[in-house]
């Protein structure tokens, strides 16, 4: 919801950065406010998952320019750990399968190390089994997934479930969802998306990362953005969705082009 | 009844003598039994009079060099220092110390076992077991390899394990060999006999840890183990063995089983310690419907060398065989592991398999994996795999980004990958020291 002077969480200026030596992103500019919905959408190859992953502190992609400002802290300065306990969250978009983890486990270090940077006390396995219990819900996710390894062998669309699940934990203050709605099947995604929706609230921000209009039909965004060649080109409405989806995303490249 | 698969004796005329070895072998016999014991140690010490230490050139040595063994003269200690080891808390009352290869009766603790268990040391072993004894000790199959007829030849004592027909034994029984002092050989042995229907747990331990914290870390010696387990007709034998010696030690140790009818076996076999060290695990099958469960875990660092070569000899049809071995692999350390298994034309049914994972921490890391299935029967079903990877920086980054930090996510994956095996081991206080250890490295 778009919420009249409320506080910026994200602002990023000029955001240029390399993959391997070449260069992906080249001069993103976006702000993010308290409360709102953002949907990145763009073509393959045009720098939306790189975006995600370097706001999230991937050491593999290299920043060369520009600034990443949260909550009035600078972002880039900071270790993706240090990112996370201060409230970054990026769901992935191929969740990794880490076997001999217990998902359990995971969760709870991961959620103590988040309190631990608040200042509040690390809570122990039992208060931690009563909290996840009620969590669970937001996604509908089967307790049994809990005492198995940390993905593995987990569905396409139960993987992304236990995203969401983690963010229901974490309750980041900017949620970054990456291609979150690839690959699931209409009940997978309204069942995540769902998820999503009750935990947008007035105090945090979302940014949706898609290739896809689907997922804007039950993730309704406050603004699109259109990316392509490793910038924003064109920001607007949620109808904006609509009309990439009837006139593709040529469309936008040529207007560029011209200097529209 | 036994299975031979150590080479042929050679003539003595044919084969150029190895000084280093003559020696070793003359401190070790120095020292001489009573009876039949000193008869199986001098047929051993023949053996080794016409044997050589093996060089790389040996296939089965081809990566464990030791040629820095032949650098170090070691002598046999006799005298018992003061020490005290750490003990299982399970099996503070059924446990057997050995310093140096030598009983330490005021460090171990035998009680309230059933009736038709022993757990005692050979110089010490209740009437009438001492006939039965030598129908076992020194006869499982493989006897004549160099090594272990080293330490059949220097035999002097050993601990002794037996459990009688049907009793099961629940509590765990504990050997523990502590080695102190520099520059030493000792010559750990162990004989188990778990009879029909027995159903036992044995830990094993080589360590240099006392209580005292000496700062004896970076000695020098060489444990030279033999350690033969008989499982009879449907007993059941769940083995822990933890090599754990100090940072300069040598270790070559011999695990020999002999697998009768219907009978199981499990072995968790953990290696840590030594700058060489080197595991023959050997299981012969001497009936049909056996089952075998090995589980390895290797972790080295430094210029650690860990080898593990292992043996399935199976014989006869219906038998399963399950092998996980892991390795994690640090700095420029070295791991080694070879597995066989054996399935000639009488084993019919069998269903092996066999897998070695293997996990590089470093760049200068080396790991040597060759399993290796030699099946001639034609209606089995055997597996067997190896893969080699190191800590991704994916799922670092994933765990980071879920606010763990980079070196906490590091340790919570080399956990995972040394869990599937440590959670095995039936013995909660061994389980956590190792998950401890594993958390230091």
């Amino acid at each position: 919801m778009i919420i009249e002077n409320s506080e910026v969480v994200l602002s990023v200026r000029d955001l240029t950065a390399n993959v391997n030596g070449t260069p992906i992103l080249k001069g993103v500019n976006i702000e993010v406010k308290s409360g709102e919905v953002h949907a990145i959408m763009g073509p393959n190859g045009s720098g939306k998952s790189t975006f995600s992953k370097v706001l999230a502190g991937h050491p593999a992609y290299e920043v060369t320019g520009g600034e990443v400002i949260f909550q009035g802290q600078n972002l880039l300065e900071m270790e993706p750990e240090e990112r996370a306990r201060s409230g970054v969250f990026l769901a992935f978009q191929y969740p990794l399968e880490i076997p001999g983890v217990s998902n359990l486990d995971f969760l709870r270090v991961a959620y103590n190390s988040r309190r631990k940077a608040q200042g509040l006390e690390e809570i122990d396995a039992f208060d931690f089994d009563d909290l996840i219990e009620e969590k669970l819900d937001v996604v509908k996710m089967n307790p049994a997934f809990l005492n198995r390894s940390l993905n593995e062998g987990f569905s396409g669309g139960e993987k992304k479930r236990n995203e969401i699940l983690q963010m229901a934990l974490l309750e980041p203050k900017l949620a970054i969802l990456d291609e979150t709605d690839s690959g699931l099947d209409i009940d997978a995604l309204k069942i995540v998306a769902n998820g999503v929706n009750q935990l947008a609230n007035p105090e945090n921000a979302t940014i949706m990362i898609t290739h896809y209009q689907r997922l804007l039909n039950y993730i309704v965004p406050d603004y699109v953005h259109v990316m392509a060649q490793g910038q924003i080109l064109m920001c607007g409405g949620k109808d904006l969705a609509l009309e990439l989806e009837a006139r593709g995303y040529d469309w936008v490249l040529e207007g560029t082009e011209v200097g529209v | 009844m036994s299975i031979e698969v150590s080479p042929s004796p050679i003539s003595n005329t044919l084969v150029d003598k190895d000084a280093y070895l003559s020696g070793l072998l003359d401190k070790v016999v120095a020292s001489k039994s009573e009876g039949w014991l000193q008869d199986v140690r001098e047929s051993a010490a023949d053996w080794v009079r016409q044997l050589k230490l093996p060089t790389t050139r040996d296939e089965e040595w081809r990566f464990a060099d030791l040629s820095s063994l032949r650098e170090v003269q070691f002598n046999v200690e006799t005298f018992l220092p003061n020490i005290t080891p750490f003990v299982l808390p399970e099996a503070n009352n059924n446990c057997l110390v050995f310093v140096n290869g030598v009983y330490a009766p005021e460090l171990s603790a035998v009680s309230g076992l059933p009736d038709g268990v022993v757990v005692s040391n050979l110089a010490n072993l209740p009437g009438g077991y001492d006939e039965r004894v030598r129908q076992y000790l020194a006869q499982a199959s493989g006897n004549s390899e160099v090594f272990t007829a080293l330490n059949t030849a220097g035999m002097t004592d050993a601990a002794v394990v037996w459990v009688g027909k049907n009793v099961v034994v629940e509590t765990p029984i504990s050997l523990v060999f502590v080695a102190v002092g520099e520059g030493r050989i000792a010559l750990p042995r162990c004989l188990m006999v778990a009879e029909s229907g027995s159903q036992v747990t044995l830990v094993e331990e080589y360590t240099n840890r006392t209580d005292a914290k000496n700062s004896e870390e970076e000695r020098v010696y060489f444990n030279n183990a033999v350690t033969e387990v008989w499982v009879e007709e449907n007993a059941q034998v769940s083995h822990t063995r933890i090599e754990c010696d100090g940072a300069e030690a040598f270790h070559v140790g011999k695990t020999a089983v002999m697998q009768a009818r219907c009978s199981r076996y499990s072995c968790n076999a953990v290696s840590l310690g030594a700058r060489f060290s080197r595991h023959n695990l050997e299981i012969f099958q001497t009936g049909e419907q056996t089952e075998t469960t090995l589980n390895g875990l290797t972790m080295i660092k430094g210029k650690q060398l860990g080898d593990t070569h292992s043996a399935i000899a199976l014989n006869h049809p219906h038998s399963v065989s399950r092998q996980l071995h892991k390795c994690i692999v640090g700095d420029r350390a070295h791991g080694v592991f070879n597995g066989k298994v054996f399935v000639p034309k009488p084993a019919q049914l069998t269903d092996a398999r066999q897998l070695n994972r293997n996990l590089l921490l470093s760049s200068k890391a080396r790991v040597d994996t060759k399993p290796q299935l030699e099946i001639t029967a034609d209606n089995v079903k055997c597996a067997h795999g190896a893969t080699v990877s190191q800590l991704e920086d994916d799922e670092i980054f994933y765990l980071q980004s879920r606010g763990i930090d980079a070196n906490d996510a590091r340790n919570l994956l080399i956990n995972a990958f040394a869990a599937e095996i440590i959670n095995q081991i039936p013995i909660s206080s061994l389980r956590e020291t190792l998950t401890q250890t594993v958390s230091r490295f």
